[in-house]
């Protein structure tokens, strides 16, 4: 299997590089490119980035297995991180949590059977002034409450 | 604060523009410093001001500038640090979303100082969205001739990239910043030598935080005395407070450094809610060590929460309402950094992760209260054997848990 990136992703890929003094350094943004197109980060995609940026395959494997937000197989659309830091924990964040396992039937760290969401627990996402927080494919969605977040699903589920 | 022009932060509505921002007399530090200032001079005028740096550690950033070696053939960087991770700390955020240009303001004039044309701009990955506006504040500055080839019409240029990080609160540990920009496990490094003699690529190299940068215009355009006049001798200036959990209006509140941590909690968010009490105090992100209601009549700064046995660090301040058992802020708080270490140090990738394991068993069944001897043991062990200061910070902010509310622990563990 080879893996390939579509023309935009590596003309994306291309820029980033330029913006180091040494390609190496790039890593992240090329992962960053590379999962925003495919979902994911595949044992040949990880090797296409060591080789486009001359590392050794294994630096490219530290990295995926070092940084909590790339993933090495395919998540779900959508992905739900909950933040569970002391703020969120004061304002109810276990209970949402647990309102959102309830609802999609899985645990932290688990994707839903028909792909839909990814849902995952976090550290602090720096917005203690709206507890309890949580990040929707990145974007925030805070404070939430049972009914935003059960009003959430059903929005995300409409649009696929 | 009879000036609110002067405020970093203004109010988010909207005016973060750069239109807005140059109606509020911004961009004006920059271009005095550039067209009439020689960068030696705007570094000691931030060495008067006494800017400590806010991102945690507390060091001035006019001294650390001072250790980058005078100009030379090699490259140089400057990176600023917008990896915000310390849990109860949302300042930098609101920064981006409402002052993006104090910071590229403060960035320039930084990077004039300490002769570097090329700056990172290090976000946590999970800002990416919210790094939205920094983004467009670039393009307008760009645009405008504030960055770019020859800024403001003279010889010096700066590049400017925004790098995404993506997902670990050690790269906010300077040097395991800098490994992470570089394309690797975020590691921190055995200091010295410190970045500004072998930093970026092996270059000379300065990190500042955010909100440390975007203090810089306004002590370049008022003066050093200005800022120290709005803090305290050694720790000039205002900060921004945020204040989180139990209280009434949370949010960030820019304030006098030494404004003393009650006035904040009361005065300033408005205390806790009707029916509640305070329990315990964070005053400086989770590193920072509890302090216990009768503790929190201290004055905001590094030294007095220094001398009271905590920590300023962030300024991210959150309040604890009675009726939140402190099992339950041991056990998250042990969690933090048992998933946070980066697992270079044995100390502490060993350590926490016997500390979480311990309070997990305190939270289900089996276990005694000789283990929070254990627990306090273990933070002994970690205390001083680790490169950089997440080891600490796990130690003394779970070591405070279990020696300020034993008697809580003892009850909890023994039913």
């Amino acid at each position: 299997m080879s893996f390939a990136p579509s023309p935009a992703a590596l003309a994306e890929i291309e820029r980033a590089i330029a913006r180091y003094p040494r390609a190496a350094a790039a890593l992240l943004p090329v992962l960053h490119v590379i999962q925003g197109e495919s979902g994911f980060i595949s044992k040949e995609a990880a090797d296409w980035v060591a080789d486009k940026l001359a590392v050794d395959p294994v630096r490219v494997r530290e990295a995926l297995s070092f940084y909590t937000m790339f993933r090495t197989a395919p998540g779900g659309r959508h992905t739900i991180r909950v933040c569970r830091n002391l703020s969120c924990h004061l304002a109810g964040a276990e209970d949402i949590l647990g309102f959102i396992v309830e609802r999609l039937g899985i645990r932290p760290g688990e994707t839903t059977p028909d792909g839909a969401f990814t849902l995952t627990a976090v550290e602090c996402l720096g917005n203690c002034d709206h507890a309890p927080c949580l990040q929707v494919d990145g974007l925030d969605h805070a404070p939430a409450s049972r009914g935003s977040v059960a009003a959430l699903i059903e929005e995300l589920k409409g649009r696929d | 604060m009879t000036e609110p022009e002067a405020l970093l932060l203004p109010p988010d509505d909207g005016s973060w523009r750069l239109a807005d921002y140059l109606r509020r007399g911004g961009y004006e530090a920059a271009r005095k410093a550039l067209t009439s200032m020689a960068p030696a001079d705007v570094v000691s005028e931030v060495r008067r001001a006494n800017l400590r740096g806010r991102g945690g550690a507390g060091f001035p950033a006019g001294v650390k500038w001072g250790f980058v070696p005078p100009a030379g053939p090699g490259p140089r960087y400057l990176c600023v640090n917008t990896d915000e991770g310390e849990p109860g700390t949302f300042k930098d955020r609101l920064i981006l979303r409402r002052a993006p240009h104090a910071l590229i303001e403060g960035l320039v004039i930084t990077a004039f100082a300490v002769g570097v044309p090329k700056a990172f701009i290090y976000v946590r990955g999970e800002y990416a969205r919210t790094a939205g506006r920094l983004e467009a504040a670039l393009a307008e500055a760009r645009a405008a001739g504030f960055i770019g080839p020859r800024v403001l019409g003279t010889d010096f240029s700066l590049d400017v990239v925004v790098h995404y990080g993506a997902g670990a609160y050690i790269c906010g540990e300077e040097t395991a910043l800098l490994e992470s920009l570089e394309g690797r496990r975020g590691l921190p490094r055995v200091k010295p030598p410190f970045p500004a003699a072998v930093g970026l690529f092996r270059a000379p190299t300065v990190v500042n935080n955010v909100e440390t940068l975007a203090a810089v215009p306004g002590i370049i355009r008022r003066g050093a005395d200005w800022f120290v006049g709005r803090g305290l001798p050694k720790d000039g200036g205002t900060r921004l407070f945020g204040v989180s959990g139990a209280v009434r209006r949370p949010g960030v509140y820019e304030l006098p450094v030494g404004t003393p941590l009650r006035r904040i909690i009361e005065d300033h968010a408005g205390g806790p809610p009707e029916g509640r009490r305070i329990k315990a105090v964070v005053p400086g992100g989770l590193s920072a060590p509890v302090l216990r209601p009768e503790e929190i009549d201290l004055p905001m700064d590094y030294d007095s929460l220094a001398g009271a046995g905590s920590m300023l660090g962030s300024a991210g301040i959150v309040v604890i309402p009675d009726g939140a058992p402190m099992l339950d802020i041991l056990h998250l708080t042990a969690r933090f950094y048992a998933h946070e270490s980066c697992g270079k140090c044995a100390p502490c990738r060993i350590g926490t992760a016997w500390m979480l394991k311990i309070v997990e068993r305190l939270r289900r069944s089996g276990g005694r209260p000789a283990d929070l001897d254990l627990i306090l043991s273990l933070g002994e062990g970690i205390r001083g054997r680790t490169l950089c200061p997440l080891g600490d910070g796990a130690a003394q902010s779970v070591r405070a848990v279990v020696t300020k509310f034993r008697e809580e622990l003892e009850q909890a563990v023994a039913r």
